[in-house]
């Protein structure tokens, strides 16, 4: 997993999405800014990780990732395509379908209740790739509950007579079923034991490393994002703050925002006192573009953060922070 | 803390005791259509007064099902088999298992309250926020008209809400997560209880969200001496807002100890176990350790003694086959229910 930090930089990115905007109107001139100017990219095998807190946007930026919603402006590259003109009707028939799946957060809402294991498994091969007989998908389907762990007993089960962690492997070999290059992945630990937890975080690792995905790790548990990601990007309010190798990010945090957060998360060690974020978060609603967003719960901020938006600026190599005070 | 000492010390609860609530030998079952569930089973703690005592462990475990039962708001197929739990109001202990439910509507909301996992469905959605204070006031003290809502107003400040005056005539839709559970911290904290119990206060919120939440139940307790029980399976979570943890296991207590010395060294390789598979800061991913199997099925009709044991790589036959009642003491306020604990 290491090694994957250290890949050259000419790598094609298998994803790249630059100046990404999506906005929802909310009447009289109105809009809601849920991603704001977003720019990134994510090499082939790499492991990212996307963090903030409710209501960021972090949702809304996977879902125009995967073509759910459409976009307002910016682009979206995937592997030599551009996606992000393609028609949110239109993209279940590209080719690309199949190459950008998602996990999701509740391993149980995320199944249909009337679908055995088998049936969720095999529909996405059903529907993106056809011309399968039954014995072949059999077989598939057999193959994919071996990668996930899952008991091929259990393959004729309802969601309702598989436990929890049987459940998020489902959603997961569901996820693979189509080799994707992108596995995007909605907080898949979230609701689940740490004891299971655990094991899932194993699976996701040990999957990578076989099938040779590349992973869009979307969670507010740093602790485990810190785990399976090279590289991490933290998001408040619509926009990316900071992003940079995992380690470093966390060792090092250069944004007030990632430094509060990082603070925040429990531990068993004694530590310093959290550093506390104040008041409310500001209105995503026809946001000032001058103002910093974190300007009013920021320990730092000035009056020069309600006059000029910061930028990512590279504080380190590969390590972007946006604030007028990273040092 | 009365795990083992309890059978001696009963008869001396009813004359003077130090701790705000013990619970001893607390036996629950839920009868379901498939058999009766055995969901607790002797299960016995205290808490001393102006203590955060947290309860830890898995799903099904029985830590809500342990709350439930102290607040009386069990689900009806549940039913109280055996135990005692002795709560200490201002003039005389009561067995929160046998009062009648008048006078524990008279306990509830001023000598304990509860806050809940989900503030979005636990707060009543069509009722001004405000409105919930004063009902809590309403029914547990003297007040009436302005002083009713002045005094709401003040506690909505107390929980940090940024324009309280305002907020009181907010409905709980209008308002972020992290506002909606300090509502709820205000209505249980409006009559200053005894004792607060947390059912995953911040399950579903950020970690920033969580540190100001907890931070503040930690203030207020601290401010009304308040004594707490922390419900969470967030292990690193208890041990920093936690003077004292108890561990669950499939209805049993595992082990209790003082928060340090339970982390320091942990003595049931259930608790061992569970520290090994929380994800934690400058923890290497290879020492990630998943915990094997699955709780036992409390619907069997014969469940091993030791809840643990089918799980358990310390397991010997002859000798874990016993009910692991005998409470060991390795060091002083640190109990554990094992046969072979950690050294």
């Amino acid at each position: 997993m290491t090694s994957l930090t250290d890949l050259p930089s000419q790598t094609v990115p298998l994803l790249q999405v630059s100046d990404l905007c999506k906005t929802f109107p909310i009447g009289k001139g109105t809009s809601l800014h849920a991603v704001d100017h977003v720019s990134f990219d994510i090499r082939p095998g790499e492991s990212v990780g996307l963090v903030g807190e409710s209501g960021c946007g972090k949702s809304t930026l996977i879902r125009v990732i995967t073509r759910l919603l459409d976009v307002t402006s910016g682009t979206i590259q995937f592997d030599d395509t551009i996606l992000s003109t393609v028609a949110v009707r239109q993209f279940p028939k590209s080719p690309h379908r199949k190459g950008i799946q998602l996990v999701f957060q509740d391993p149980t809402d995320s199944l249909n209740p009337r679908f055995t294991a088998y049936d969720t498994i095999t529909e996405p091969i059903k529907r993106l790739e056809g011309g399968h007989n039954k014995a072949q998908l059999q077989a598939r389907a057999a193959e994919l509950a071996d990668l996930v762990g899952l008991p091929q007993e259990l393959l004729s089960r309802f969601p309702h007579q598989l436990s929890g962690g049987q459940k998020a492997r489902v959603g997961i070999a569901r996820a693979i079923a189509l080799n994707p290059k992108l596995l995007v992945l909605d907080e898949p630990t979230s609701a689940l034991d740490v004891s299971v937890q655990a094991v899932i975080l194993h699976l996701l690792a040990d999957l990578k490393e076989r099938l040779g995905m590349s992973y869009l790790f979307v969670s507010h548990d740093l602790n485990v994002v810190r785990l399976l990601c090279d590289r991490i990007l933290v998001m408040y309010l619509g926009k990316i703050i900071e992003s940079g190798p995992v380690e470093q990010v966390f060792n090092h945090p250069r944004h007030p925002y990632t430094e509060a957060l990082i603070s925040a998360i429990p531990s068993f060690e004694a530590k310093p006192h959290p550093i506390p974020l104040t008041g409310e978060p500001r209105s995503p609603i026809n946001p000032n573009p001058n103002v910093c967003r974190l300007y009013g719960r920021c320990p730092k901020g000035e009056d020069k953060c309600q006059q000029v938006m910061p930028t990512l600026k590279e504080v380190a190599p590969n390590h972007w922070a946006a604030c007028h005070f990273h040092n | 803390m009365t795990l083992h000492q309890s059978a001696s010390s009963t008869t001396a609860t009813d004359t003077v005791t130090a701790q705000l609530l013990s619970v001893e030998n607390l036996d629950v079952e839920f009868r379901t259509r498939s058999g009766t569930v055995k969901a607790l089973e002797a299960v016995s703690f205290a808490i001393n007064p102006g203590e955060t005592v947290g309860i830890v462990g898995e799903s099904g475990s029985g830590k809500s099902v342990t709350a439930f039962t102290l607040m009386g708001v069990l689900d009806r197929a549940g039913k109280v088999a055996n135990g005692k739990a002795l709560f200490q109001t201002d003039r005389v202990a009561v067995d929160l298992l046998r009062e009648p439910e008048s006078s524990l509507r008279q306990l509830r909301g001023k000598e304990l309250s509860m806050i809940f996992q989900n503030p979005r469905t636990a707060l009543n959605p069509i009722r001004k926020v405000g409105k919930q204070i004063t009902d809590v006031l309403r029914c547990h003290t003297d007040l009436s008209g302005d002083a009713l809502r002045d005094r709401a107003i003040e506690m909505l400040a107390s929980v940090r809400i940024p324009d309280p005056e305002q907020r009181y005539d907010a409905y709980p839709y209008e308002l972020s997560g992290g506002l909606c559970q300090r509502i709820m911290i205000a209505i249980a904290l409006a009559c200053a209880p005894k004792l607060l119990i947390a059912d995953e206060p911040t399950t579903g919120l950020d970690v920033t969200t969580q540190a100001t939440v907890m931070n503040l139940i930690k203030d207020l307790a601290t401010q009304q001496q308040m004594a707490a029980i922390l419900i969470t399976h967030d292990l690193a979570l208890a041990s920093e807002y936690c003077d004292r943890i108890v561990v669950m296991h499939a209805g049993h207590v595992v082990e209790s100890a003082p928060t340090h010395s339970l982390f320091r060294a942990p003595r049931h390789p259930y608790t061992a176990k569970l520290i090994a598979a929380t994800p934690e800061p400058h923890k290497a991913f290879a020492d990630l350790i998943p915990i094997a199997g699955n709780l036992p099925d409390l619907k069997a009709t014969t469940i091993p003694p030791c809840r643990f044991s089918q799980r358990c790589d310390r397991y010997e036959p002859a000798l874990c086959d016993q009910a692991p009642l005998t409470r060991q003491q390795p060091v002083p306020e640190h109990h554990v229910a094992c046969w072979k604990p950690l050294e």
